[in-house]
């Protein structure tokens, strides 16, 4: 099995790299067109700016090929918001693949949230196979300041300022906001369960 | 609900954990990444690499380890110590640390803060702050908490965070090193006026002060070094009695 880790200019993807390496996944960096297509899985990191990254990946066509992938498909953090219909970061229109709206947490009183929403928070109404053998005691690592609004696609909610979506499931695209190759045995755990669907 | 993080602190000299390790199942105390490992397995929530090597052309031997760390351990890890650069940040989020901090850098060009953070990020830019109490007057001090600056650091502490830096690491020169408690009302000024998390350091001695701390402290986070390196406080037993003092705390 061949993982690609899709290339872009965002930051991290050495440490998605190394936790596939932990998990003894064949996984290569990669923003050619035809590498991605023919992977058996594709791992979608993240983390930056949503305009930025948009603008990088219309300029590989990564925006044309991503929403027509057909293999298991995995948008971490920046990834799952970039998966989504409209960032009101920077104003910025996304992939479309979840028909989703990205927003800024604004808390009403900013001394009762910080933000960004930095550190371990649980997952709660855990669904499918992606979460399996997860509970509602399950802490993944955050920090982001975007969060994606609740909808018929997420499969775990966390709560922030206000209920989220922790993670989306559409067809083969799976998104997740937190960080799993940081968040410990529980996203080691998640990790596992996308690179055996 | 978002928890308090627990923070052990490793002091690194060329390659090497330096200072404090007691731990028994080490074969080698010497070594970082075996250290980092058994605190991540242990719970421990986050970690911080403070390297402490004088020289520049050592600077090497840190990007070497920081790779290594990041190979073994999967919870989140920044590295500080010695920061002064774009080029210095770049080499090490690229050998895998996930945050650096800096200090005496940021004090001597502030605008290096708005240049990390506009390079990669604020949730990537720790910016560290020694404070020490002189006459009722909180100023940041430098290099160990050994040279004073004409900085207060309220304001210093404001200024920093509208400059982009994602945390703030506090620590109290006058609590580090006592075991006498966190400074408690230092660390609650400053979380109350920014909209970013701080991270309290000095002074923890026993597991009552993390609950002060994060109660009257109001820290997002609490760091501390010999205590859980002579294991005189393990960290699971720490955060069981956190757990049932009704802080937020990941299990």
């Amino acid at each position: 099995m061949q993982v690609a880790v899709i290339k872009y200019n965002a930051g991290n993807v050495q440490s998605v790299l190394y936790a596939l390496e932990r998990l003894g996944a064949e996984a290569i960096l990669t923003d050619d067109l035809e590498q991605i297509s023919k992977a058996d899985k594709v791992i979608f990191p993240g983390q930056g700016e949503a305009s930025t990254a948009m603008r990088y990946l219309k300029e590989k066509q990564l925006d044309q090929l991503i929403p027509n992938l057909k293999q298991p498909f995995f948008g971490v953090c920046l990834g799952q918001q970039l998966l989504c219909e409209h960032s009101e970061e920077n104003d910025t229109p996304c992939l479309g693949v979840f028909p989703v709206k990205v927003k800024k947490f604004v808390p009403e009183n900013p001394m009762d949230f910080k933000v960004p929403h930095v550190g371990w928070n649980n997952l709660f109404d855990l669904k499918t196979p992606l979460l399996a053998g997860l509970n509602d005691e399950s802490f993944v690592y955050y920090v982001h300041s975007y969060y994606c609004e609740l909808s018929e696609y997420t499969i775990a909610s966390t709560n922030y300022v206000l209920d989220f979506a922790g993670l989306m499931h559409r067809d083969n695209f799976y998104a997740m906001q937190a960080h799993p190759e940081k968040s410990g045995l529980v996203g080691e755990r998640i990790l596992r369960n996308f690179l055996s669907l | 609900m978002l928890t308090k993080r627990i923070i052990p602190c490793l002091d690194i000299k060329d390659g090497r954990t330096v200072k404090g390790v007691n731990f028994v199942e080490l074969r080698d105390a010497g070594d970082p990444v075996e250290l980092a490992k058994i605190y991540s397995d242990e719970g421990a929530d986050e970690l911080v690499f403070l390297d402490i090597t004088a020289t520049v052309d050592k600077r090497k031997t840190l990007a070497e380890l920081v790779t290594k760390v990041a190979k073994a351990i999967n919870i989140p890890f920044t590295v500080g110590g010695g920061i002064s650069t774009v080029e210095d940040v770049k080499i090490l989020l690229n050998a895998g640390a996930d945050k650096i901090s800096i200090n005496s850098a940021a004090v001597k060009n502030p605008d290096i803060i708005n240049e990390m953070a506009l390079e990669f990020g604020s949730q990537c830019i720790v910016v560290a702050i020694d404070t020490r109490n002189v006459d009722g007057i909180d100023f940041v001090h430098t290099h160990g908490g050994r040279k004073a600056t004409i900085l207060q650091t309220q304001a210093w502490a404001q200024e920093v965070c509208e400059r982009g830096a994602g945390e703030i690491l506090l620590t109290s020169m006058d609590h580090d090193g006592t075991k006498g408690g966190f400074a408690n009302e230092i660390t609650a000024e400053i979380s109350s006026m920014l909209s970013i998390p701080v991270i309290a350091s000095g002074g923890a001695g026993n597991m009552a002060h993390f609950k002060d701390v994060f109660t009257f402290g109001k820290a997002d986070a609490a760091l501390a070094a010999s205590i859980f390196h002579f294991k005189e406080i393990p960290i699971p037993n720490l955060k069981s009695y956190l757990g049932g003092e009704d802080i937020a705390i990941r299990k």
